[in-house]
């Protein structure tokens, strides 16, 4: 990066320390925590419409969709969370490899599991062998947000259920009253009300999302937490940069960043619920204000 | 641009047949200097080197990637990459799940490191290892107690804080931690463990193990392997 950094070993104090920090390993790490925010910018949507849809088919009236809700929604709740991140990457992974098997190459009749081996023909592997790493690694990356999604979705879709209970039923029966058809009572006076509703509880699932986001680092995804560890660790001569155990510098970094992170997540929550509450019919809505 | 694109397009139609086949080199990026990850982020240490020849002799594309240590055995068997190259020793117990190419560097003595001055029971205190290694494996054989880490940084810095008595671990990777210690560790004693490193492919892979084969037996003729080996573990390290 700087021109002085050429012989490291010959550097000391502030130049040492400008160079060590401007490494493409440490780029590397800097970069995992643009990784950390998109997970959280693609996981919370996905799980919020997991979340939708499992409280939405839990309440349905068509009885196996109400089964399926229940259950995606209960079972899942049910099992820690970390088998999840563990298992569905690895099983979505086989399945796909598995139906790509029996498309692409139906000629091979050799048995798929071989033993401990999981085999399918170069062809139906995804990605392909041949693949670049960051197409991997996009891969990895999109299996680990479909495990947050489905995990952080069951719990989504319970407070959106509790949400779509706690809206008056007062109101749903005036809109009745009004001839409204249940379509109509939906988009008009549920919608727009539950989230005032859920939003306690949504809040206190993303609070608890972004503190879940180094189960990326048991998925393989190279996140903060996988540079700090390799970064930190004590290294010897064979690395450009030798120092000693340094990992607890990192950690108290990785600290500062989840607690802004958190910190931020809770004033803007704070604002988004008060313009929420504003003409509610609840307690915070008799004292919201309108926000310019 | 539009004739960069064309140029681009051209050589990859026209270099599609000729391209060799692609191996993905599996290996642990944190057991310098074995394999670990340089400051450019880039896989570096002895296996990057002996891979990248080996590949080159066995005429494969290959390239790189790494993965933690106690789960390297089942992503090479459901396929992630197709070979294990991370410092891991030939037994019997391995050889039952994955097969091994034969080895690339002869079985070579362990060593258990502690703090300076310490007395160390080897078979009744606190010794730290690997998870998942033959080192762990005699520690719990051995009668005493065992520590174990997911990393072997982790291993060195239980001692270095008291948690362990000592740790215990190939040579050729304490070695220089010890050395570089300046004097705060140092090599308690020293045993015989393992039947050298080889290669982990999969067991269904024999067309692979046979081309690395050919090529590490191509590298031990000609000393070029021994050359690699005096490189990285120094003049007193076995050789072939």
């Amino acid at each position: 990066m700087f021109e002085f950094c050429a012989e490291p070993k010959l550097l000391d104090g502030f130049r040492w320390l400008a160079c060590y920090l401007t490494t493409a390993k440490h780029g590397a790490f800097y970069a995992s925590f643009g990784t950390v925010l998109l997970l959280l910018a693609i996981a919370a949507p996905s799980a919020l419409l997991f979340g939708f849809f499992g409280a939405l088919s839990s309440r349905s009236h068509i009885l196996p969709l109400r089964w399926f809700g229940r259950s995606y929604i209960a079972m899942v709740r049910g099992v820690p969370d970390i088998v999840f991140f563990l298992f569905v990457p690895i099983a979505l992974d086989q399945l796909i490899e598995l139906i790509r098997h029996k498309i692409l190459c139906p000629d091979v009749l050799e048995p798929i599991w071989q033993g401990n081996d999981f085999i399918v023909c170069d062809i139906a592997k995804l990605p392909l062998g041949t693949d670049p790493q960051w197409i991997h690694e996009i891969y990895g990356f999109g299996l680990a947000v479909l495990g947050f999604a489905i995990v952080f979705g069951a719990f989504a879709g319970n407070v959106i259920a509790g949400a779509m209970r706690a809206v008056p039923k007062a109101q749903i029966e005036t809109g009745s009253a009004y001839g409204m058809t249940n379509r109509q009572i939906f988009w008009r006076i549920l919608l727009p009300q539950l989230w005032v509703y859920a939003l306690p509880g949504l809040s206190n699932l993303w609070m608890i999302l972004v503190k879940a986001t180094p189960l990326l680092f048991l998925l393989g995804v190279e996140d903060i937490v996988y540079w700090a560890r390799e970064l930190g660790g004590s290294k010897t001569s064979a690395y450009t940069y030798a120092h000693p155990d340094w990992r607890v510098y990192y950690f108290l970094g990785l600290l500062v960043f989840y607690l802004l992170l958190t910190f931020l997540s809770e004033k803007i929550f704070a604002r988004l619920m008060q313009r929420l509450s504003y003409g509610q019919a609840t307690m915070a809505g008799k004292t919201a204000k309108v926000l310019s | 641009m539009k004739k960069l694109l064309i140029t681009a397009v051209m050589t990859a139609v026209m270099a599609g047949p000729a391209l060799a086949d692609t191996i993905r080199m599996g290996t642990e990026g944190a057991y310098p200097p074995y394999n670990f990850i340089d400051d450019n982020g880039e896989v570096a240490g002895f296996e990057r080197d002996l891979g990248d020849e080996l590949c080159k002799r066995a005429g494969l594309d290959c390239v790189w990637v790494t993965n933690d240590w106690d789960s390297i055995i089942p992503n090479l068997v459901s396929g992630n990459y197709d070979t294990i190259i991370a410092g891991m020793s030939i037994t019997a117990e391995r050889d039952e799940v994955i097969d091994f190419t034969q080895d690339y560097i002869p079985p070579s003595p362990s060593f258990y490191a502690a703090l300076s001055g310490a007395s160390v029971d080897m078979n009744g205190g606190v010794i730290a290892a690997q998870t998942g290694t033959i080192h762990a494996d005699h520690i719990a054989a051995s009668g005493a107690t065992l520590l174990e880490f997911a990393t072997p940084d982790e291993t060195i810095a239980a001692v270095r804080n008291g948690e362990a008595d000592a740790v215990l671990a190939d040579g050729e990777f304490l070695a220089p931690i010890v050395a570089e210690s300046n004097g705060e560790m140092e090599i308690a004693g020293q045993i015989a463990l393992g039947g050298g490193v080889g290669m982990g492919v999969r067991e269904s892979d024999g067309a692979l193990k046979d081309k690395m084969n050919k090529a590490i037996a191509s590298m031990k003729s000609d000393g070029s392997l021994n050359k690699l080996i005096i490189q990285y573990f120094g003049d007193d390290a076995g050789t072939y």
